[in-house]
């Protein structure tokens, strides 16, 4: 879109009545002039609920240009640049990316020039220079709901303390950590904290990097929360364009809000892409309202964030034990010599087949852990000669779905996978294998939770972690201490069961 | 110096040969996974559309043309009046991917991934005696998408440019059946009136699907006076 300045007012060429001639777009003003709300101006409500603290495009926004250009006038919306310059080039200001490689030019047939635009939050529409964001100037309201929670289970102690911080950190717009150990009913713990933000009003936001993770929570809340009004927001959701006390919604769909939310929670901070994309942390940063409350949740915390916690630069509370009392199961360590090696001569050092054959012969199910897909598909084929019934899955495997399921129903002896299945599948009464645990991709982070996914079931509540590795390093050991020191705490605390 | 992939932005090493180092070639934008993800059409196919026949069932083949390309020949509207359509691409779910990504998210930048493949077997089948003339958009699509994507991949090959078609604002194609689309009047006009005798024709679009689109565009040029009409796609869906 282009614009015109009229008597310090920005007017979309559309509308300009003369000097269209003189249009330009957006990012070429220095200055965007906006102006105070005029109180008797005679909103529409409609648009106003539909931009309530979001930041959007024009072409997200189904009203006519006339009606958004009033409103901008009265002060109640404002247009802001999609695409800044700056001293080293450029800055998307829906993603926050200023990254060279991320930007490129065309000749724009809306401005009729050479306009640059973001590739990296292009899946959700292009944001280019002569692209403006419009802003809602309406802060935020929430509304209160007083009793909104219907769950009737119960929390654990550890859980209950958690839930506590949680609470004291949404009443006085703290930030938290919640370290909780794998299994130790994370979701239950925020519930307290939920209903307490809602009695005072307050607006709460969900946060994943996982589409997945939004799927399995939605239900979970909508069920704890029977008549609260809960959306879930991942790409190609239905709950677009609406808004509600509860978002659950992917990192990425975060990039529409604005100074929306009271309450942010973000799940699994430590798992890919969050910790290592820098857009996600200007997502949630952009939707929270200031002040706010933010709260961490995770099991497996990375070296900063641990020490953050340890220098007190950051309220943390733990979660060392599991809602159903027995400790972590500790990972073993087994040295097994060049194993790289061995998988050439299309074979498997003698310790790893053992472990793999007692579980056979047992019937007990497993999982083993591999580095990469190549070798993945290597060692499949070498362990298909044991059972045919073993299978390999990795992120690109499109019979994933399928392979998980068959394994959860016990089709399966023995699923050989790459890191994917580190997080989130649950089974219950199964033993965990890796092999090569000192290959880079196993940091203390992805061994933690693969040892985290034995005994979680209160059934089955303990089972064999082994790490099967040429050369100890520190991650496997930091993991194991990681392990251990949550036991303890687990057993100083009384949280375990006593029998 | 980092390199990214254009397609998937991973960091990845380039590969560079001698031959690259002789010709001055440019080291390919893309990382080698994506690459091999494109597949180029290749082997028997029909004659016509430049549909392939691999993978095919026999009973959609008659010869050396397609089933569709024959009820084409028996429909007196339009028995001829595209000469021949060639693709690059098979339109496989990568395909569809990148297509989609390119021209309806807008990533104008894709187009350089196709630069060597398009020209390379453009020059295969054609060559710069023809007529270039991309498929028009509506000049609502157009301010929508913000640019043409048949005219960015006719850019590819630095031959001079003939804009001479506009198009009517239309629903998408898409949403069509093939029956609903054949029956739709023509979309297209000429831009100015002038005369194309003797002259051959290659219209430039992103997709060849049903063949619907490109004939009603070469109806239009034959009634200038063009002496054939034919048609280069960057997929073959």
């Amino acid at each position: 879109m282009r614009f015109i300045i009229e008597n310090n007012r920005l007017i979309p060429e559309p509308l300009a009545k003369e000097r269209w001639e003189e249009a330009m777009p957006i990012n070429c003003f220095e200055h965007l002039p906006s102006f105070p709300i005029y109180p008797h101006f005679s909103f529409s409500a409609e648009l106003l609920s539909f931009l309530e603290g979001k930041q959007l495009l024009l072409d997200e926004l189904p009203f006519p240009i006339e009606l958004l250009q009033a409103h901008y006038e009265q002060g109640y919306i404002r247009y802001e640049k999609g695409i800044t310059k700056t001293t080293k080039g450029y800055r998307c200001e829906r993603c926050g990316n200023g990254e060279a490689h991320f930007f490129a030019s065309f000749f724009c047939a809306r401005c009729q020039q050479r306009c640059t635009y973001c590739r990296k939050c292009i899946t959700m529409g292009r944001v280019s220079g002569c692209t403006p964001l419009i802003v809602s100037c309406i802060p935020v309201k929430g509304q209160t709901y007083d009793n909104a929670l219907h769950w009737h289970g119960t929390l654990s102690s550890g859980q209950q303390s958690a839930a506590e911080a949680v609470v004291q950190a949404i009443e006085h717009n703290e930030q938290l950590l919640v370290w909780a150990v794998c299994g130790a009913g994370k979701t239950e713990v925020l519930f307290p904290g939920i209903n307490r933000a809602l009695q005072l009003g307050k607006r709460v936001c969900i946060a994943t990097p996982r589409m997945d993770v939004v799927l399995e929570l939605a239900p979970r809340l909508k069920q704890a929360f029977p008549h609260l009004p809960v959306i879930a927001l991942y790409g190609g959701s239905e709950d677009r364009g609406k808004t509600a006390p509860l978002v659950i919604s992917t990192t990425h769909q975060l990039l529409r809000f604005y100074k929306a939310f009271d309450v942010m929670i973000i799940d699994e901070v430590d798992a890919f892409p969050y910790s290592v994309e820098p857009m996600l942390q200007y997502a949630v940063e952009k939707a929270r309202k200031d002040p706010s409350s933010v709260i961490y949740l995770t099991a497996t915390p990375n070296r900063k964030w641990q020490q953050d916690v340890k220098e007190g630069k950051l309220k943390a509370v733990t979660i060392p034990a599991r809602y159903h009392g027995f400790p972590l199961p500790v990972p073993a360590f087994e040295w097994c010599g060049n194993w790289s090696k061995a998988v050439k001569k299309q074979s498997l050092p003698r310790n790893v087949l053992a472990w793999i054959h007692e579980r056979l012969v047992g019937g007990k199910q497993a999982f083993l852990f591999v580095p990469n897909i190549e070798l993945l598909e290597k060692i499949v084929a070498i362990l298909k000669k044991l059972d045919a019934k073993i299978e390999g899955v990795h992120a690109e495997d499109p019979a994933r779905k399928e392979k998980v399921a068959a394994f959860r129903k016990g089709e399966l002896p023995l699923l050989v996978t790459t890191t994917i299945l580190e997080r989130g599948v649950t089974v219950p009464n199964i033993d965990v294998a890796v092999l090569g645990a000192e290959d880079r991709i196993f940091t203390e982070g992805a061994l933690v939770q693969i040892a985290g996914r034995v005994g979680r079931s209160a059934q089955y509540p303990s089972g064999d972690v082994r790490f099967f590795h040429y050369g100890k390093t520190k991650e496997m050991i930091a993991a194991k201490q990681h392990i251990e020191r949550m036991n303890k705490e687990a057993a100083k605390r009384g949280l375990l069961n006593t029998k | 110096m980092m390199y990214f992939c254009l397609i998937c932005h991973a960091p990845y090493n380039p590969v560079v040969s001698w031959q690259h180092v002789l010709t001055l070639r440019k080291p390919d934008i893309l990382c080698e996974k994506c690459r091999r993800a494109f597949l180029l059409i290749s082997g028997e196919i029909c004659e016509s559309c430049g549909r392939p026949f691999q993978h095919l069932d026999s009973s959609y083949r008659q010869g050396s043309l397609c089933i569709d390309c024959i009820r084409w020949q028996e429909n007196e509207d339009w028995k001829d009046v595209l000469t021949k359509n060639r693709s690059v691409y098979l339109y496989n779910d990568f395909m569809k991917e990148v297509v989609s990504l390119w021209k309806f998210r807008g990533d104008y930048a894709m187009v350089k991934a196709f630069q060597d493949d398009f020209s390379c077997i453009f020059f295969q089948h054609f060559d710069d005696t023809f007529l270039l003339v991309p498929i028009p958009l509506s000049a609502e699509r157009l301010y929508e998408r913000g640019f043409n994507q048949a005219k960015a991949l006719a850019e590819l090959l630095n031959l001079p440019i003939h804009d001479i078609l506009t198009r009517h604002h239309h629903e998408k194609q898409s949403k069509k059946s093939r029956r609903e689309r054949l029956q739709t009047e023509n979309l297209f006009q000429l831009a100015e009136p002038i005369s194309l005798a003797n002259r051959r024709i290659v219209l430039i679009d992103d997709i060849y699907t049903t063949g619907t689109t490109l004939r009603h565009a070469a109806k239009v040029l034959l009634e200038a006076g063009a002496l054939s009409v034919s048609s280069f796609t960057l997929a073959r869906g």
